[in-house]
């Protein structure tokens, strides 16, 4: 395909695609969604940026820019203006889409030990730790080795180069 | 046919590769000289012939020869050369190839670099070196092969995914590759140095160089990644604890641990079974890491290839490495006693207060990284783990890190008092202290993360300053800075580097500014002390996209003019998917980051503004941290073990 022919066919698919390019998919949250309470709204940002957008890989409802995202940033600030705590619209959401939406996983249940993973290394390591230091503090000073034969007769190679 | 001679050279790479994993071990085994002398020829000829394997692939995309099913998959006509040239290893098969390239690269660097080392210990080092290719040149023509041609080849391609076409993109895979796969040198001595069972301070002096290396390399391409996401991905993030950046964290945060851990070994004679332990355990990480990466199980952006039968022979090679070295180790570990004896306080159990906060840190991230796929399959339990829980479970050991890190530097070997260590730090923590607290004063918000953040981070700097300053003696003569050991000089920078980041991660997270609206063309607005005005927007097309693109003027409010810039948005229309490229005034203390978002209905354009502030001192940390590695890689002691190989080399011609 000569390079004519493909600026051509270029230029068709440029002249398709920019009514499309019109009509493609805001990014993260727009002006027309925010509340006009600054305190409100800034309560939604919040919630928003740990709520995980259901069809997106790990990016919050706040940066997505999928349909249902801002879906849920429009649903998150109905239940704010109709007088939700926090809490309350964190429970609303993952009462229909599941605690897949918390990008804070809940400490209850088998997450415990999610939560509890680090504390729990760290004291097992610093206790290993311990001893190991206890250990070494109170071995006896190596007795000084001589060399071994292959060291030595390596040590005259290099002294008599 | 430049193709099929390269498709040939790879699987000939891969038979060489299972001649020098079985001669040169065997040959170490029986003590016969011309078994083990097998690996330098065959090291030097896996990577001549990886390498023109590579080569053809990067001839195939180059030239746009669509009867290449991965060339029309990830390339496109129209695409510019850099990215006809990256896109060689924009995908999976390509990727991997890069990979077992890389890896055939450091086993041709021991044969060459290595001529110090005892026949014995390199000829099984690189029949090591070599099993890991064996099963990865397997991996690539079996589930993998890049040079499959399609029947029917198409008239064009189907362009490579265009969150890709970026120059810091480009070279990103690179650098991250060159980093985990140098660890594998590190596993392979570990491994040799298990089935000789002996380690010494002359075995931790040749790893430790390796272990840098693929530090540096780590430490960059994290780097690379980090800034891309920061002006790619249009809201100014540069840290997302997505899985894919966690499987090339926590390879970094095990590299970290093993060269501090290895000095122990070189100039102690002390922990050289969790030394060995840590060098298996960090290129175990890589592979998880790839295997995290290549089998979707944990889908993310980065991830363009999620087959499972892929993920199963990664898991296997896994299995296989880790599990076989782990068994060894626990045969061996108990021949590799301490020698070197040492107080509770010490600058030895400083460093094991740092391996064990690096460990610690690097499992806490994996456990996060896959405890989705835990609950789900052992609990039945669909969830995230998010930034939040990492922020929350991460964030503690760095700030015990950072808090102990100075004094440990400090701190003499053997035996130390710690108030005789500390009194010459005193100066930097007061520093420390007034900065934070001016910083605590100054600030809008009673947030503590950032007076926290920057107190950390001028300790660190400060502290590497006092380190270097009582190297000066006795007389405070400053001329023995210039005789000073390029290691210790690696040590200050890389330490300084730590605390640049950190004030610039504290700085950014805590006084970050947002502003979202629309905003009609000509009329000003304010941001946090600037005034921006949108000039203009125009349809601009580029080589392979078209862009809206707008001009805005940056000015301070007071009206003195500071910057144009162009925020755009492009469409590629081959692969059907829009980016944001955002417009940034790059400035040392503040960046203005500007994104320009939809035509309004009513006129005017959505525009959001951030000033974040000290954000470029997280990438300048991390460029001083990789500078602080490079000037310890140049360490007299390694150039003096590298002169050693030249002499007998010259003089035998063997």
């Amino acid at each position: 395909m000569s390079a004519g022919v493909a600026r051509a066919a270029w230029a068709r698919i440029v002249a398709a695609l920019l009514v499309v390019v019109l009509a493609w998919p805001a990014l993260a949250v727009q002006p027309d969604e925010m509340l006009d309470d600054p305190a409100l709204e800034s309560r939604a940002r919040e919630i928003s940026q740990g709520l995980r957008c259901p069809v997106c890989q790990n990016e919050s409802i706040d940066e997505s820019n999928a349909p249902v995202a801002k879906d849920l940033r429009l649903l998150v600030r109905e239940r704010l203006v109709a007088g939700d705590s926090n809490a309350e619209v964190v429970e609303y959401i993952t009462d229909r889409y599941g605690e897949f939406v918390l990008l804070e996983p809940r400490t209850g249940g088998a997450n415990l030990l999610l939560w509890a993973a680090g504390p729990l290394m760290l004291l097992l390591a610093a206790g290993l730790a311990v001893l190991y230091l206890r250990r070494r503090s109170r071995a006896p000073a190596p007795a000084e080795e001589g060399l071994s034969d292959e060291e030595e007769a390596r040590l005259q190679e290099l002294l008599h180069r | 046919m430049v193709t099929e001679l390269g498709h040939f050279a790879l699987v000939l790479a891969f038979f060489v590769a299972l001649v020098q994993a079985i001669v040169p071990m065997i040959g170490a085994q029986k003590g016969w000289r011309g078994w083990m002398a097998v690996a330098d020829p065959a090291a030097n000829a896996q990577f001549l012939l990886t390498g023109f394997a590579f080569a053809a692939l990067v001839h195939a995309f180059v030239t746009s020869d669509f009867s290449l099913r991965l060339v029309v998959e990830n390339s496109h006509s129209l695409k510019p050369m850099l990215y006809k040239i990256s896109g060689t290893w924009g995908n999976h098969e390509g990727s991997m190839l890069l990979w077992v390239l890389i890896l055939t690269l450091f086993g041709a660097a021991v044969a060459l670099f290595g001529g110090n080392l005892p026949p014995a210990l390199k000829a099984r080092v690189l029949a090591v070196q070599s099993m890991i290719g064996a099963a990865f040149f397997a991996f690539i023509l079996f589930t993998s092969n890049p040079f499959l041609r399609l029947a029917r080849p198409p008239f064009d391609g189907q362009d490579l995914n265009p969150l890709l076409q970026d120059p810091g993109l480009a070279f990103h895979p690179p650098f991250l590759y060159l980093g985990y796969v140098g660890l594998s040198v590190a596993f392979s001595f570990a491994v040799a140095a298990l089935i000789e069972g002996r380690v010494d301070a002359a075995w931790a002096r040749w790893v430790r160089p390796w272990t840098l290396a693929a530090w540096i390399f780590l430490t960059i391409g994290i780097a690379m990644g980090s800034w891309w996401a920061y002006y790619e991905l249009g809201w100014g993030g540069f840290w997302f604890w997505d899985p894919v950046e966690n499987a090339s964290f926590m390879p970094w945060l095990f590299a970290a641990a093993l060269l501090h851990s290895a000095i122990v070994v070189e100039k102690r004679e002390a922990l050289k079974s969790w030394t060995i332990l840590l060098a298996i355990l960090a290129f175990g990480f890589s592979l998880i890491g790839t295997f995290i990466v290549r089998s979707g199980v944990l889908t993310s952006v980065h991830a363009f290839a999620n087959d499972p039968e892929r993920g199963v022979f990664i898991l296997i090679i896994l299995g296989v490495f880790v599990g076989g070295a782990l068994t060894l180790f626990a045969a061996r570990a108990q021949a590799m006693e301490a020698r070197g004896v040492f107080g509770m306080v010490s600058r030895e159990s400083a460093l094991v207060a740092n391996n064990v906060l690096l460990a610690v840190a690097a499992l806490v991230v994996f456990v996060g990284t896959i405890w989705p796929l835990v609950a789900e399959m052992a609990f039945d339990r669909k969830l995230s783990v998010g930034p939040p829980f990492f922020d929350k479970a991460f964030t503690p050991f760095m700030i015990a890190l950072a808090l102990i890190l100075p004094v440990g530097a400090m701190l003499p070997w053997k035996r130390a008092r710690l108030g005789r260590a500390m009194r010459p730090l005193v100066p930097a923590l007061g520093l420390a202290i007034a900065v934070a607290g001016l910083a605590w004063a100054m600030q809008t918000g009673r947030s503590l993360l950032g007076p926290v953040g920057l107190f950390l981070g001028t300790w660190l700097v400060a502290g590497a300053a006092v380190d270097l300053w009582s190297r000066t003696g006795q007389r405070r003569d400053w001329r023995r800075l210039a005789r000073l050991p390029r290691a210790d000089w690696g040590r200050v920078t890389a330490h300084a580097g730590l605390g640049v980041a950190i004030i610039g991660v504290s700085g950014l997270t805590a006084w970050q500014q947002e502003d979202i609206r629309v905003v009609q063309e000509g009329v000003p607005w304010q941001v946090g002390g600037f005034e921006l005005v949108l000039e203009d927007v125009r349809q601009v097309e580029g080589p392979n996209y078209i862009s809206t693109t707008g001009q805005v003027g940056l000015s301070t409010v007071e009206g003195r003019e500071i910057a144009t810039l162009h925020p755009e948005k492009r469409v590629y229309p081959v692969a059907q998917m829009p980016t944001t490229e955002a417009a940034i005034d790059y400035r040392p203390l503040r960046d203005v980051y500007v994104v320009i978002g939809d035509a309004q209905d009513g006129g005017g354009w959505t525009m959001r503004v951030y000033i974040k502030p000290l954000t470029n001192w997280i990438w300048a940390g991390a460029l001083i941290m990789a500078l602080g590695g490079g000037l310890s890689l140049t360490d007299r002691r390694y150039r003096v073990a590298a002169g050693a190989r030249k002499v007998p080399a010259g003089v035998a011609a063997e």
